[in-house]
């Protein structure tokens, strides 16, 4: 079932057009898309910054930013640009190179998972073979990064938020592990256009979401708290702990943990639109249209229009989902840590279990339904 | 030389740099945070490596459970326990370094010499599985590897269970080494209530 654009075969083709060989053709493409994804992301951070900054004036009855640009969409880039030139600081007893390494580690493994959000058949960076197992392995390294900036600060509210951070982590990927892998189980790979692929056959009615509403709901509790957001960001809490692992920290290398954190909201968020709404995929089948329009569906304007519906299907789902976090963080107060704990490994973790053992049972009795 | 095989032996040498400098450094720094760290960052290197040999499977496991795992567990211990004392000297610290240098150097040597005797079998580029890998791992797991499996599953619930009876003070009334009752109380008992304690 190879449709759809493939971008890259057509850009070596164009540049073998001039003469180039292949392999530098592909060298002058490999960037690319590498590009693109730095940018999307970043972008996405900045339309998420306005919108925590609006939806939060408007749960609490403000106007929020006005003055920088129609509706004051431009008050992200202001705030990124001050946060470019602040003064860079290392408090005097940290330990500099764990200090600046920190950041680093916490941003580096989030940005290489857009390795592989797929918004179309083609359009993805890397369709390798272990996909989304891929993400859980990348979103493990992180609390490494936690702990460093924290140990690094010489501070005890940050040690006691790095610490917490590790914990939290360690906790809620156990239960996140088992519902993703519910879901691979249906699907009979771990690569997530195969995932999307499987949802695909009748629209809104196959998406994972009906068939694993308990697997969903855990996997956005967990998302939740991987991403250290409102109710579960004690890591940072404020009232507790200053501002947690985050509190010696100034400048950009404080840039590069907010950047993180967002960036990991709407890798989140992607994540759920994939495994559990479908992707890409319209609600009701673009063949069914195309075959609605009599046009064949390798037509050059159906393979335009269907790809551009991909991208706007996945931005609009995930951005739909960064929503209710953000909701959700403006309305709901936080949990204690022991809560936190009780919350992972005595409810999620075996409610994530039965499911697991649930769907492996249906999958044997009905196959048709659940991936055969 | 094409481009693909430029970019492995780059990787490959940057790697195996890596691995050695830090392995070297995790034994011989004096600061044990610095190793645990360190540390991290030769498994993420040895992941590397087995990304370099098509197998993105194991990589990918490398990194889930030596450093989301094994490395983090490492660095929370130190740091709930991170006393700023020095160490006592050891007094015959000189002959027990010597001990062990020459243990290290005959079990290297036993390695290099395993290596040039031993006659590998490679498998040629169009026999490797790359991506299949993951599918051929679940089936020998199931198949003719079901046993260690099956042990390796018991022995860490074996461990599960004893952790869970260590942190849980009332399974043992008595203290192992000094017989005297232990003291059951929550470490972090509830405080007064701040309110009531005015009038």
């Amino acid at each position: 079932m190879e449709y759809g654009l493939d971008l890259e075969y057509s850009f070596n083709e164009f540049l073998k057009g001039f003469g180039l060989s292949s392999e530098i053709a592909h060298i002058i493409w490999l960037p690319l898309p590498m590009l693109l994804v730095l940018v999307a992301a970043v972008v996405g951070v900045l339309v998420t910054v306005w919108l925590e900054r609006k939806i939060s004036a408007a749960a609490q009855q403000r106007i929020g930013p006005e003055y920088a640009g129609a509706l004051g969409v431009l008050q992200p880039i202001a705030d990124g640009l001050k946060l470019l030139v602040k003064e860079d600081i290392i408090p005097a007893k940290a330990d500099g190179i764990l200090f600046t390494a920190g950041p680093i580690l916490v941003l580096v493994p989030v940005i290489l998972s857009w390795l592989i959000v797929p918004f179309g058949q083609n359009l993805l960076i890397s369709n390798v073979g272990i996909g989304i197992f891929l993400w859980i392995a990348l979103s493990s390294i992180q609390p490494i990064g936690l702990l460093m900036s924290g140990y690094a600060s010489n501070n005890k509210y940050s040690l006691l938020g790095g610490l917490r951070a590790a914990a939290q982590s360690i906790s809620y990927e156990i239960p996140l592990a088992l519902s993703v892998l519910a879901i691979v189980l249906m699907t009979n790979s771990l690569s997530t256009v195969d995932i999307v692929d499987q949802q695909s056959g009748a629209g809104i009615l196959s998406w994972n979401i009906w068939r694993q509403p308990v697997g969903f709901i855990v996997f956005w509790i967990c998302a939740l708290a991987e991403c250290e957001r409102l109710p579960f960001d004690l890591p940072e809490a404020e009232e507790e702990l200053v501002a947690g692992y985050q509190t010696e920290y100034a400048g950009m290398k404080f840039a590069l943990f907010y950047l993180g954190s967002y960036i990991n909201l709407i890798l989140s968020a992607l994540l759920v639109s994939i495994l559990y709404l479908g992707g890409w995929g319209f609600p009701i089948p673009v063949e069914l249209i195309a075959k609605f329009l009599n046009l064949p569906i390798n037509a050059p304007f159906i393979q335009v229009f269907t790809a551009s519906i991909g991208i706007v299907m996945t931005v609009l789902k995930a951005y739909l989902l960064v929503f209710i976090a953000i909701l959700l963080r403006w309305t709901t107060p936080r949990v204690r840590i022991d809560q936190l704990l009780d919350l992972g490994w005595k409810f999620l973790l075996p409610i994530s279990l039965a499911n697991l053992l649930i769907t492996a049972g249906l999958k044997l009795a009905f196959p048709q339904f659940f991936g055969g | 030389m094409s481009i693909a095989l430029t970019t492995q032996i780059i990787c490959f040498s940057v790697l195996s740099l890596v691995i050695l400098i830090g392995a070297l450094g995790v034994v011989l720094l004096e600061s044990i945070v610095y190793s645990a760290f360190l540390l991290g960052g030769v498994f993420m290197s040895v992941a590397g490596l087995y990304l370099l040999l098509n197998a993105s499977f194991v990589a990918a496991a490398q990194v889930l459970v030596y450093v989301g795992a094994v490395n983090v567990l490492i660095i929370f211990a130190i740091m709930l326990v991170n006393k700023k004392e020095d160490l006592k000297p050891i007094s015959d610290i000189k002959s027990r370094r010597i001990i062990s240098t020459s243990i290290c150097l005959t079990l290297l040597s036993l390695l290099i010499r395993v290596d040039l005797t031993n006659v590998w079998s490679l498998s040629s580029p169009q026999n490797s599985i790359g991506e299949e890998s993951t599918i051929r791992i679940g089936e020998h797991l199931f198949s003719d590897y079901l046993l260690p499996f099956e042990l390796a599953s018991v022995l860490l619930l074996m461990a599960m269970i004893g952790a869970i009876v260590l942190a849980r003070r009332d399974v043992m009334s008595k203290d192992i080494s000094t017989g005297l009752p232990v003291d059951q109380e929550l470490i972090e008992k509830s405080s007064e209530p701040l309110l009531t304690n005015k009038n």
